[in-house]
């Protein structure tokens, strides 16, 4: 197992928000959590990767214990998280904050930028242009890019669709799909449940910080009490075509590597 | 009316296109250019203190005096503040309490020790580092609003701490506090155009009681220095760490940035600067109370880093220099003169919040709605709601609820 988490307790002063979730992830896979807001997604993300401190139970990665592992050092072992808002440095250009996603590592990082630049062309004719300035699904697309630049071997996405034109959340899950199929085993924390377990070899439905069910994610889209309480009761993310005149602009789809 | 209104919102657009021309042409001069520049800005430094400026900068007051402190004074401060505010993005309010302890140490060991002011200068600037260390290791785990206000009380316990300790002097302070040695007798040749700019003959490293002007150049080559160091360290590794921590925190964690080591050094490396403006303080002074250290003082740094333009170094200085200078220009106001600064500063946090001479990066995190300072605000109205909204379990009002939000966008 790459990634394993044992019966994590994780508080916000005295208010438990996860109660005990243990789930793995298996080198190569995609495994998707999905849930409602205030599940405990995100702060499952946010243990894994070191930026809330566990109560009791154990992250493993790779065989070591890193539950007291600090954040700056998981990056190091391995650990990519692209986080909830996206985070991205809005004063340092694109390419700054492709820069910093490598800030841990040393060394020659043309490769890594070539490779983030061939996923994501959007980025490279942005290079010099403030992060901060982008819009909604640039600024996911740097949040990614800047996650693979430390090579992680498992990247945390959370929530990438959010916020997303429809157009761009389909451009975004092929993206990942490709991700995986170079060889990075994802993480991926959705609300869009339909879209995920799509793409997701594993799924795990959280609920209030439990996990609630587990299993193949295309059984999981079968599953009537998820289709209930996840997909809409069949109305799957599909029906949605028109480009909505919201903050991000359509024509990025034109460029996505590989559309299915 | 309402068109007018309109049409110029902001009457400082016109000064802000011309700052940006400037900007550009800076950005693109030839390394020759820009060293004439600071040739130039030195010279005109080394001039400064002479009477033909004085009387028309400051009719009321003496001039020399003013440009040691609070002057040169304040724009020391800033820079240090600025690192600690402008690049780490650290809210601190208690800035004054390094001052202090630069400025104690040099009476403590001066005075009592009969240190020199060589001897003491690199004492009180390691002890204010070391403060600095003391205050942010079990304080910066705290973030924007809580961090100001627990940096806040830290000044006033400095504060009141000398008072209520009686081996220093109490509230009566040190006095006696020994001037630098004097380095050398050398003085300015007595030749034009020297003399008439009244600057002939003086001895800019001989440092007495009456002449002011051997402190102001001394002051001079201590915020050179320090801005040379915080220059560089602005373009090495450590700055561009410093920005992360700024704009977002909890993604330079995740980039792989010790960001508690880094919040350290740069509370470490501001204190530090802060004492060597106490140090410098301090000789020249000769006595200091506990009441030279008041809340007002770090109110009134942060006040000229903010205006100036948080983040910038010119920008930092320029804001120091008029904090410092414009209520001493127009002394002649009488106490109105506050309340016209006061109506100042409102009005330029109004009309250019950024400050008068911002950084480019700056603009884009304020129109972001982070970074601008550091995370002051941004804790209340950011992250914690979500935090604890997801910890509560229930959904706010930003999400609709369960359904995917794409859904909802194309229906």
């Amino acid at each position: 197992m790459l990634l394993e988490i044992q019966d994590i307790h994780v508080h916000y002063g005295k208010i438990a928000a996860l109660k005990g979730i243990t789930l793995e992830v298996d080198e190569g896979e995609i495994v998707t959590l999905i849930g409602a807001n205030g599940a405990g997604k995100t702060t499952t993300l946010k243990t894994i990767s070191g930026l809330r401190p566990l109560t009791s139970g154990r992250v493993r990665f790779n065989g070591d214990d890193i539950s007291r592992m600090p954040g700056h050092k998981r990056v190091l072992v391995g650990i990519g998280q692209s986080p909830e808002g996206r985070g991205i440095f809005p004063g340092m250009t694109v390419e700054d904050n492709l820069y910093m996603g490598a800030y841990a590592r040393s060394g020659d990082l043309s490769k890594e930028l070539a490779e983030v630049y061939e996923l994501f062309p959007r980025l490279a004719e942005r290079k010099t242009q403030a992060g901060g300035t982008m819009s909604g699904g640039e600024q996911q697309m740097l949040a990614i890019g800047r996650a693979l630049m430390a090579r992680p071997k498992v990247l945390l996405l959370d929530e990438p669709s959010m916020g997303l034109a429809p157009k761009l959340v389909q451009q975004i899950f092929s993206i990942i799909v490709e991700i995986n199929r170079r060889g990075t085993t994802v993480l991926l924390v959705e609300q869009n449940a339909q879209q995920a377990l799509q793409i997701a070899n594993r799924a795990y439905v959280l609920e209030t910080g439990h996990v609630v069910k587990s299993a193949q994610a295309h059984a999981l889209l079968d599953d009537p009490e998820v289709r209930a309480a996840y997909l809409g009761g069949g109305a799957g993310g599909e029906a949605a075509v028109a480009a909505a005149p919201a903050e991000t602009s359509v024509p990025e789809a034109r460029e996505a590597p590989d559309e299915e | 009316m309402n068109t007018k209104v309109s049409s110029n919102r902001n009457p400082l657009k016109g000064v802000s296109d011309g700052l940006e021309v400037v900007r550009d042409r800076w950005a693109h001069a030839p390394g020759a250019a820009r060293w004439a520049v600071y040739i130039l800005l030195i010279i005109g430094a080394v001039i400064l203190p002479s009477e033909t400026v004085g009387n028309v900068m400051s009719p009321h007051s003496d001039w020399t005096t003013l440009l040691f402190f609070p002057i040169g004074g304040y724009i020391l401060l800033a820079i240090g503040l600025n690192v600690v505010v402008g690049q780490a993005g650290l809210l601190d309010l208690g800035y004054v309490a390094f001052f202090a302890i630069g400025a104690y140490t040099m009476a403590i060991l001066g005075k009592m020790h009969g240190w020199n002011f060589w001897e003491v200068l690199p004492v009180g600037i390691f002890l204010a580092a070391l403060s600095g260390v003391i205050l942010g290791a079990p304080t910066l785990r705290l973030r924007g609003d809580y961090l100001a206000i627990v940096t806040l009380g830290f000044g006033e316990i400095i504060r009141i701490t000398a008072r209520n300790t009686d081996s220093i002097g109490g509230p009566n302070g040190i006095s006696g506090i020994p001037h630098p040695p004097t380095l050398s007798e050398w003085e300015f040749p007595d030749v034009e155009p020297l003399t008439s700019l009244g600057l002939g003959g003086m001895a800019p490293l001989k440092y007495g009681a009456l002449d002011m002007r051997p402190y102001y150049y001394l002051m001079l080559i201590t915020i050179i220095i320090v801005i040379i160091f915080v220059k560089r360290l602005e373009s090495s590794r450590v700055g561009r760490a410093w920005a992360s921590i700024r704009e977002d925190e909890d993604a330079a964690e995740l980039m792989g940035v010790p960001t508690f080591k880094f919040k350290l050094a740069a509370f470490a490396i501001g204190a530090s600067i802060g004492g060597a403006a106490g140090v410098l303080y301090g000789a020249q002074a000769t006595s200091i109370i506990p009441a030279n250290f008041p809340f007002i003082v770090s109110a009134i740094i942060l006040a000229a880093v903010v205006l100036g333009g948080s983040g910038n170094l010119p920008g930092v200085i320029l804001g120091a220099f008029l904090i410092a200078w414009l209520p001493e220009r127009f002394r002649g106001l009488q106490d109105y003169r506050i309340l016209v600064f006061g109506g100042a500063l409102v009005l330029m946090m109004a009309l250019r919040p950024e400050g008068l001479l911002p950084s480019r990066r700056r603009k884009a995190e304020l129109a972001e709605g982070t970074g601008g300072m550091g995370s002051l605000g941004a804790e209340v109205g950011g992250p914690t709601p979500s935090v604890a909204d997801e910890a509560l379990g229930d959904a706010p009002d930003d999400t609709p609820d369960d359904r995917p939000e794409t859904a909802e966008v194309g229906k």
